[in-house]
Parts: C-alpha cells; structure tokens; sequence
C-alpha cells in the first residue's frame, strides 16, 4: 500500500471554513440575466465571446478575399482594410481568447474543479462580466461611429494612431477603442480577483494545491500574470487618450501632418511600445497557459491514462509564468536596440522554449501506450500539439535578433503567430467545449459534424498558413493592402494567394458547423448523464447534471486523491474519481 | 522599465515565499486518503476578504509601477522642464496622514469592541480623505493659475495624470468607507463591521504609501534612484 501520513492532519495546519452562504436569486432576471452564479456568468461570458469572435471571423474573411482577389468587392478600400485587421487581431487576442479562457472557462471550471459552491466574491464576479459586454459593445460602436473604427492595427502603435492618415486617428475609432481596453480592464480585473481567491480559498477537503487538476494550475497562473500584465496596457491605454484628446505629449514625436506642424513634441513612440508589450507578451501566454492546462487534462481523460510528470508539469507552467515577463522587449527588435539588451531578451525568449518543450513531451508519454479513444475532444487536443509544436519552432526563428530582422515585417510572423496563438488556442478551445460541453447541458455534441469540423479546421488550418511561411520567406511583406506587381514577388505567389483565401472561405464555413452544433444539440444532442466520459475530476461527480445553483447539494465534495487515476492497477474501473477515498488499511491488511 | 521590473521582482519574492510552503515537492499520486480520516481545508486561515484586497492592491501597485516607470523613461527625454510642487502639497500629505493614523485607530477600536470610538474614528477618517482630494484639486487649481497647463510639458501632463489617478482611487476607497460607516450608522455591532473597517485601514495605509512615493518623485527626491537605475542599463 503506498505511504499515507496516519492523518493528514499531521502535516497540513487546518482551517476550518464555513460553508459559504450563498446568494439565492429570487427573480428570472437575477437567475439568468444578472447572475451571480459563475455557471450562468461563464455562459455568459461564453457566448458573448463567440458572438464577437463570429465578428472577427467574418473580418478575416473579407482580408483574405482582398488579399487573394484584390479588387473583387469595391468597398474594400485600403482604409477599410486597415481597419478589418486591427479589429480582427485585437477582438481575436482579447475579446475572445483571453475572455473565453478566463471569463468563459475559468468561470465554469474553477468552482467545479475544486469542489466549491461558487466564486468567493459572486458579486463582483457579476459585475466583470458586465463591465465586459460593455467593453464589447463600445469596441463594436467603433464600426458605426464616423470615421469607422481605428485602423491603427491591433498593436496600436503612436504616433500614427493618433494621426488624420490612419482610419479613425482623428476620428472616434481610436477613441472608442482605447475606451473600450481600459473598460475590458477593469472588468477583467473583477473577474480576475475572483479566479485567483477561488483557487487560494475556495478548495473543497482535502484538495491541496497539487491535487488540483493542471486546468486549474493553467487558469490560475494566466489570471496572477494578467492581473499583472493588463495594467500595462492600461496604462498605455490612458496615456494614449490623454495625447488623443488632451493634446499631451507622452507618445508624440514633434510632428508634421498634411503640412501643419502639430501641438505635440517630444514624445517617445518607443515608450508605448515598451508599456503595450510589458503587456503584449505575458498575453500570448495568458492565453497559452489555460490552453496547456486544458489540454493535458484531455489527453489524460482520453487517453485513459495519467498525466506524466504532473509535477514537472505544475513548475512548468509557474516558471513560463514568471519567464514571460521579462521577454517584452523581443517584440521591438525592429525598433532599434542596444544589442546587450538583444542579446538579453533573445536569450530569455530561447530559454521559455525548455519549460515549453518539457510540457510537449510530458503530453506525448502521456499518449504513449495510452488507451487513446479518438474522441472529439482527444482531437482537437492531438491537433493543438502538433500546431503547437509548428509555431513554437517558428518562434525559434524569429526570437533571434539577426533572423528575426528580415522576417519581421513578412506574413512569415503572420503565420507563426497565427499557428502558435491562433489555431493552437482555437483548437483547446473547441476540444474543451467538445469535453465539457454534456456537463453544461446535460447533452452531448453532435458526433458526425464534430468530426467534419475537426477535419476541415485541422487540415484547413494548415493549407492556410503552411504555404504563408514560404510567402514570407519569399518576402512578401504583411499589412500590405494590396501587392500590385512587385518584381521579388513572383506570379505564383499570387496563385498561392488565391488557393489560401479559398481555403480560409471553407475554414470560415466549417464554423458555422460548429455553431449550428453548438445550437443544435441543445435539444437533440445525445443524453449525456453525469460523466459520460468516465472522467475523474470533481466536476463529473456532482449529483445532477448540469450542476444547479450552489453545484453540490447538500454535502461539499471531500477529494482523497489527485485528478490522474486512470486504469490504476486494481481497480474496479479504469479511472476513480477525486473524491472516492481507498478502503480502509485495516480492510486491505485483512484482504493481503 | 526597471521600477516595474524591481516591482515584480519583489512581487516574485512573495509569491516563491509562498509556494515554498505548499509542498509542490509532493507525489500526488502516492498520497491516497482513506475513509477514516477525512481531510481538513487546505486554504489559509486569513480572511478571504483579506487576501482578496492584498491581491487587488498588488495590481494596484503594479498599475502605479508601470505610471512611475512611464514617468522615469519620459523624463530622460530633453524637452522636460520639472513642474514646482505646490506648498499646499504638504498640508495634504498631512491631512492624508492623519486619515490614516485615524482608521489604524478606529481599527483597533473595532476589535475592541468600543462602537462610539468607531463612529468617531470614521468619520474623522472619511472626513481627512475627503479634504486630502479637495486639497489636491486646489492645488491643481493653484498651478494651472500660475500657467501650468497639462499639455505644456510633460512634466505637467504626468503631474496632472498621477495625481488624478490617485485620487480616484481614493474616491473609489471613500465609497467603501462610507458604506462601512454607514452599516455603523444603521445600528450595526463593532463586530459586524470589524472586518470592513480593517479592509479599509489596509488600503488607506497602501495609498498613502503610494502618494508619499508619488510626492517624492515628483519632489524630485527620487532622482537619485533613476540615475542609479539609469547607470545600472547603460
């Protein structure tokens, strides 16, 4: 038998906590619409994500079609065009991927995973997502207000986006939009408070830190970093109004627009971009590490197997965590440097790539002799590795300063980006809903079109930015509104073009599959049960399903074991759940 | 960016301290409970209001950090001419002080028990906060009569900034106080609103620490850290 203390009360001091007392709603409109349970507010958060995300979809969309068939629709102009990149980025990074990560999943999951009724502060936790749709709504005002929303790309970079060339610079657009971040802002930070005190305080018995499932380690460790990172942004974000509409001189190089010499003078442009990627940086992995921690926590339950090196996966995820703040300046290559400080930030970026690799690895011995079930969530998971894997090595490429410097302004940085932030995330976050999807709504997803939905996306995926690293390497230049006949570009670039945006019609469309999936089985979807996918994790053990107010009933859960026991040898079934304590030694002595 | 980076820094040490002792050297997979010994709660015995409130403040720190760190990148820059402090500064800073010493008071008061002395000690408190951020606007008014405008220099722009940033912090800190007093005021025991008046004591300490690193950045105090800072980069 393996070595337990006697009483856990040995080695752990105890504090005893009251149960909580719940808020109870009285009305529909505080059932469902302002809602303090975080189930209802994830949901929230959820579709809200989704609906902006639909948005950003649809953007891109309309620059692929510029970009493979210039001209094709006349209301694409360059300013437009400018102005679909910038709202699709910056509603891609934040609106839905840090929202639907955070708000959407750590909402749902971590008041379930960790055996607690609900958030520690449910009202504040109502008011982030508020401040949110708020956000939102403001950032999409910016496509009806004069001038359209700002074309200053997603990076936002002074001082041309605060100029009459850049769509929306004298305009409202820049304006809204740097309203709308500060607003994102202090909603998240709501939000944000909650994960982090949920996660500090809100454990069920006998859940200790390592016993908590890697999706909570993810979930947790993005909200410390974004709690710490989002300021910067905020920052640049008041800074960046003042100079908009005070007439201040933070950002603001002396300057000369249309022949008048402006007010402004003596700003450094290089200051935001410090503050915009002291940011900018830790996001990419606000958004990566939930993605980490979702996705082992699939592969496991799929594979039937535990996850390998649990620990090494935990001190993982802390040290990319706290490594990814002081990689910023790797961003600003192009910018100019001191070449020890690119030096210093090459070699920072490099060394993220051992605690990333680490990770890869665990999750490929984890599938290693696994009993894999090639279930939809197992393959959008399969799917984020290897698309991990491709834009982690590009990352390679261009964390070094001498390579980093021609590649930079090419779709070479489009693609990377694009694999290692965009397809990786998007692929957790399908596989995830895929997973958790029966628990919400007590139905399980389609099977058929899941599985057209993945093949399309994944394959999909790659027929669209495979063939953009060679375009990049060819040196076509990103941010171009259109490439006119260029001597170094080639005619085939051009073919390669169209065979991309063609191929991003069909990714778009398969989408809208997933959509009609999510909608459609809500009604016909499949009876699920409580834990259709005989997972072990607390949220597959409470007693009804999907979990009502206050998620446990009567009596909290007590966990006696870690989130990983799949075929433990032994065992009546191939995986316990968290809160099934051993028999009693006295019992196993009499038994051996 | 060094004054965000020692920020985080010192922010690392707190968090490594804590995770020192959280056993993350453990097997989870060895360590099974069985039936007979049920587990305890893993969580800290703080209260989770408390923890709440230090980790906002951490992010509010962080805000005021980056600000700072803006304010130390902006300034080596040659077009900056540093703004005069006003004297009536100082008398806020007072009045700021006295706010604070007040509510340490009113607390230890409400774990005393003693509900008069903290009727009193809150109003005294909500009274010197509320006249710290009258004193700041007359002292904005004060230089904009003597022609510093915010768009002038950046000197100016970030004097104008900060301080606005503050005080709305304090402002949003006066709407918890009066919620509090107000509890008090509606008959509630000194054990009711023990916790409340120590959340409010822990964040009017943390802003004054805040305005008096402001006061001695813009006093100029503090440029002897950026050169060192500066030297430290180049």
């Amino acid at each position: 038998m393996v070595n337990v203390p006697s009483s856990i009360d040995d080695t752990i001091p105890l504090a005893e906590v009251e149960d909580v007392e719940l808020y109870h709603p009285h009305s529909w409109w505080t059932t469902y619409v302002f809602s303090q349970d975080a189930k209802v507010i994830a949901v929230q958060y959820s579709v809200t994500a989704l609906s902006i995300g639909l948005v950003a979809l649809v953007l891109s969309w309309l620059m692929r079609i510029q970009l493979g068939f210039p001209g094709y629709f006349a209301f694409i102009d360059a300013e437009r065009y400018y102005q679909f990149i910038t709202m699709h980025g910056m509603i891609m990074v934040i609106y839905l991927l840090t929202a639907l990560f955070l708000g959407g999943f750590g909402n749902y999951l971590i008041p379930l995973m960790l055996g607690a009724r609900d958030m520690v502060f449910p009202y504040a936790n109502m008011l982030s997502y508020w401040l949110y749709l708020l956000a939102v709504l403001v950032l999409v005002a910016g496509f009806f207000a004069p001038g359209g929303p700002t074309g200053a790309g997603w990076t936002l970079y002074p001082p041309q986006a605060v100029l009459s060339g850049t769509p929306g610079g004298k305009d409202w657009g820049i304006i809204l939009m740097l309203i709308s971040l500060i607003l994102f802002i202090i909603g998240f930070t709501m939000g944000g408070l909650n994960y982090v005190v949920t996660v500090l305080q809100g454990r069920a018995r006998g859940m200790t830190l390592m016993r908590m499932p890697l999706t909570i380690w993810g979930i947790f460790t993005a909200t410390v970093m974004a709690l710490l990172a989002f300021p910067a942004l905020f920052v640049a974000s008041v800074m960046m109004l003042f100079d908009r509409v005070l007439g201040t001189s933070f950002f603001m190089p002396a300057i000369v627009e249309m022949g008048e010499q402006l007010q402004h003078g003596g700003g450094s442009p290089i200051l935001f971009q410090h503050l915009f990627w002291f940011f900018g940086h830790p996001e990419v992995y606000i958004v990566a590490l939930p993605a980490f921690g979702i996705v082992s926590d699939l592969i496991s339950t799929h594979a039937r197997k535990n996850i390998f090196g649990y620990r090494m996966m935990v001190w993982a995820i802390v040290i990319i965590g706290a490594l990814s703040f002081v990689v910023w300046a790797h961003h600003m290559y192009v910018s100019g440097m001191n070449p020890n400080f690119g030096f210093f930030f090459a070699t920072t970026t490099l060394i993220i790539a051992v605690p990333t690799a680490i990770k890869v690895y665990n999750w490929v011995l984890t599938l290693w002799r696994g009993d894999i079930h090639l279930t939809l969530p197992m393959l959008f998971a399969l799917g984020f590795i290897v698309t991990f894997v491709n834009g982690g090595l590009t990352g390679l490429f261009l964390g070094n300063v001498v390579v980093d410097v021609p590649l930079s302004d090419t779709m070479f940085v489009v693609a990377h980006f694009h694999m290692v932030m965009g397809v990786a995330p998007i692929m957790v976050i399908f596989g995830a809903i895929y997973h958790w999807y029966p628990k919400i709504t007590g139905r399980m997803m389609d099977e058929t079109m899941g599985r057209i939905h993945f093949w399309v996306t994944f394959l999909g995926a790659y027929l669209i930015f495979f063939p953009m690293h060679y375009l990049g390497l060819l040196g076509v230049p990103r941010r171009y509104y259109e490439l006119g006949e260029t001597a170094f570009i080639p005619a085939s670039a051009h073919s390669l073009n169209e065979f991309i945006t063609i191929v991003a019609l069909i990714v778009g469309a398969a989408q809208m599959l997933f959509l009609f999936n999510l909608i459609w089985s809500l009604r016909r979807g499949k009876e699920a049960g409580g834990n259709p996918w005989r997972a072990t994790t607390l949220e597959w053990q409470t007693p009804t399903t999907p979990p009502p107010h206050g998620n446990w009933g009567k009596e909290l859960p007590v966990v006696y074991r870690w989130a990983y026991d799949y075929s433990v040898p032994g065992a009546a079934e191939d995986f316990i759940p968290q809160n099934q304590p051993n028999p009693d030694r006295l019992s196993m002595e009499n038994r051996s | 960016m060094s004054a965000i980076l020692i920020f985080m820094a010192g922010l690392a040490v707190i968090i490594s301290w804590w995770m020192a002792h959280q056993r993350l050297t453990s097997k989870p997979w060895l360590e099974v409970g069985t039936a007979s010994d049920t587990p305890g709660f893993d969580v800290s015995s703080i209260e989770t209001a408390k923890i709440g409130l230090g980790v906002f403040l951490a992010v509010v720190g962080a805000l005021f950090t980056l600000f700072i760190s803006a304010y130390f990148m902006r300034m080596g820059l040659a077009d900056w001419w540093a703004i005069p402090l006003p004297g009536l500064l100082w008398v806020n800073t007072g009045v700021l002080l006295v706010s604070s010493i007040a509510l340490q008071w009113t607390k230890i008061r409400a774990q005393q028990d003693q509900i008069e002395a903290v009727r009193a000690g809150l109003l005294v408190s909500f009274v010197t906060a509320a006249g710290f951020l009258v004193g700041q606007v007359f002292a904005w008014r004060e230089l904009v009569d003597a022609g510093y405008f915010l768009a002038d220099n950046p000197a100016n722009s970030f004097f104008y900034m900060i301080t606005g940033m503050h005080g709305l912090h304090i402002l949003g800190g006066l709407v918890a106080l009066s919620r509090t007093s107000l509890k008090v005021w509606e008959g509630a025991s000194a054990k009711k609103v023990r916790l409340s008046v120590e959340l409010c004591a822990m964040y009017w300490h943390f802003m004054l620490l805040v305005w008096l690193i402001l006061f001695a950045l813009f006093a100029g105090w503090a440029n002897d850290f950026v050169d060192i800072c500066r030297q430290l980069l180049t």
